[in-house]
């Protein structure tokens, strides 16, 4: 079980209260969470990743075990506690004030 | 007996003001997408409890939401909560609003610094249902473009032929993104559909969207090399009686401006307007030659001239003006109100409202003689709509 922590915004937008979790078949990567966790709640289909191009969305990272993961490529794996469910896998909003 | 129901967009969330024929007492609720900039929300004139809104981030994206039943229940059309079948991908695409670069190629827009620069999608700054279908619905896009849904909301196409129409590289945006802000349905020929946008101009189309032609002589505007060009002009806000299709109210960057043949040419009715800067401009929904506006000290100052909040009405049409200021702060008011943040109910005695970037959402029972804060807290007020139900 992939357990994943969404922005405030998104769980509002998917329904959801704290963290999600995910069933994934085969390697834990940032592609195959993203796309289970669009296929599980279809409404942040472009939120976090592009619509047209597929390319994560300027202002958001990707957290897990203490380290930014944001520039790793989509298909490289997860770390191992990810993939356990040890750890989670975070997606947030960089920060910014903002109006 | 008649009731309206105002909706509001603001920076940070969707309200809904609902009140009687008398207006006076008013129901708040909200905040509804509360965190997320809220655009523009919009009723379709078929079916009332069908609303539209364009909710959008700068960290999300663009998100649709419809309501079937007056704005209680909200969701994303086309994004069941339920699993597609096995082996299958959910495809929802009410937030997918891709340029259709196939029929019309993605050129690039004229930037501040009058360098060319890519054209991007940001989000939607209007929504404008159909008059006849529930199901169809206009979107203006920054960077400009105008999208239609005919599945309400699902899916969004663009109509390419306003991006397509060849001036694209002398578009340029305005101090809030490059925006097509208005679109205005013609309630007497299906065919014809005005837009406008920040900073190119007005365009009309005469045969449903496959051309598109400017519709800007006679503005004139300083802050391009040529003043009286075709196009580059900073239209803010465009309105219509729909008992007269054919004659056009404009506030300009500067000027306010009357068009009586559909947009082909266009004369300025500032008259005697403290400054004729603004952004927003309507017309009364029983008088065709009644309109109003709340002038903004300048380009550089968006706030009432001399701190008074001072809504002006023109019952000639234009030219000469009166100040409308009762129950409006008339002292250390400086708030702007923005081009989508006024509109007006189609009961018998007119009622007018706007919101300000203060959060105050001002209504008038009475065509503008009189005026109460429905709310005074708001988040800044983005846009303004009102349903008038029986």
């Amino acid at each position: 079980m992939i357990r994943v922590i969404i922005p405030p915004h998104l769980r509002t937008l998917a329904k959801v209260d704290g963290e999600v979790t995910l069933q994934i078949e085969g390697r834990v990567t940032q592609r195959s969470v993203l796309d289970a966790l669009e296929a599980k709640y279809p409404m942040l289909m472009g939120t976090i990743r592009d619509h047209d191009t597929g390319k994560r969305r300027a202002f958001l990272r990707f957290f897990a075990c203490e380290e930014d993961l944001t520039h790793e490529l989509p298909d490289a794996p997860l770390p191992d506690a990810v993939a356990s469910g040890k750890e989670p896998f975070v997606v947030l909003g960089a920060i910014a004030g903002g109006l | 007996m008649s009731s309206v129901r105002v909706l509001v967009g603001t920076r940070k969330g969707a309200f809904i003001l609902t009140s009687d024929g008398k207006r006076q007492k008013w129901d708040v609720s909200g905040p509804h997408f509360a965190g997320w900039e809220i655009y523009h929300m919009k009723g379709s004139p078929v079916d009332p409890n069908r609303i539209f809104a364009s909710q959008t981030s700068g960290w999300f994206g663009q998100v649709i939401q419809r309501s079937d039943d007056g704005g209680k229940n909200w969701h994303q059309p086309g994004t069941a909560m339920e699993m597609p079948p096995p082996g299958e991908m959910p495809k929802p695409g009410s937030n997918k609003f891709v340029y259709d670069a196939a029929a019309a190629p993605l050129t690039t827009h004229q930037w501040y610094d009058g360098t060319q620069h890519p054209w991007e999608f940001k989000r939607v700054w209007h929504l404008e249902p159909s008059l006849k279908d529930p199901d169809t619905v206009y979107a203006g896009i920054e960077d400009a473009a105008i999208f239609k849904t005919t599945d309400g909301g699902n899916s969004w196409k663009e109509i390419p032929g306003l991006r397509g129409h060849g001036t694209g590289p002398k578009w340029q945006p305005g101090a809030g993104g490059m925006c097509l802000h208005t679109i205005i349905l013609d309630p007497k020929d299906p065919n014809r559909i005005y837009i406008a946008i920040s900073a190119a101009g007005a365009f009309r189309t005469d045969d449903g969207g496959k051309s598109w032609k400017p519709i800007n002589r006679g503005l004139r505007s300083q802050y391009i090399p040529n003043p009286t060009a075709e196009i580059g002009h900073c239209v803010h806000h465009v309105a219509m009686h729909p008992q007269r299709p054919g004659v056009l109210f404009m506030q300009k960057h500067w000027d306010v401006m009357r068009s009586d043949d559909a947009g082909d040419n266009w004369r300025e009715v500032s008259g005697n307007l403290p400054t004729d800067f603004g952004f927003v401009i309507d017309v009364h929904a029983n008088e065709p030659e009644t309109i109003y506006v709340v002038p903004i000290k300048s380009d550089s100052e968006h706030y009432p001239p001399d701190g008074k909040l001072r809504v002006y009405r023109s019952r000639t049409g234009g030219n000469e003006w009166e100040a409308l200021t009762k129950g409006l702060p008339q002292k250390d008011c400086y708030v702007n109100v923005l081009r989508d943040a006024m509109a007006v109910d189609q009961l018998d005695d007119c009622g007018i409202y706007f919101g300000t970037t203060g959060g105050q959402v001002y209504a008038s029972p009475d065509a503008g003689e009189t005026w109460n804060a429905i709310v005074h807290d708001l988040p800044a007020v983005l846009s303004v709509e009102v349903q008038t139900l029986s």
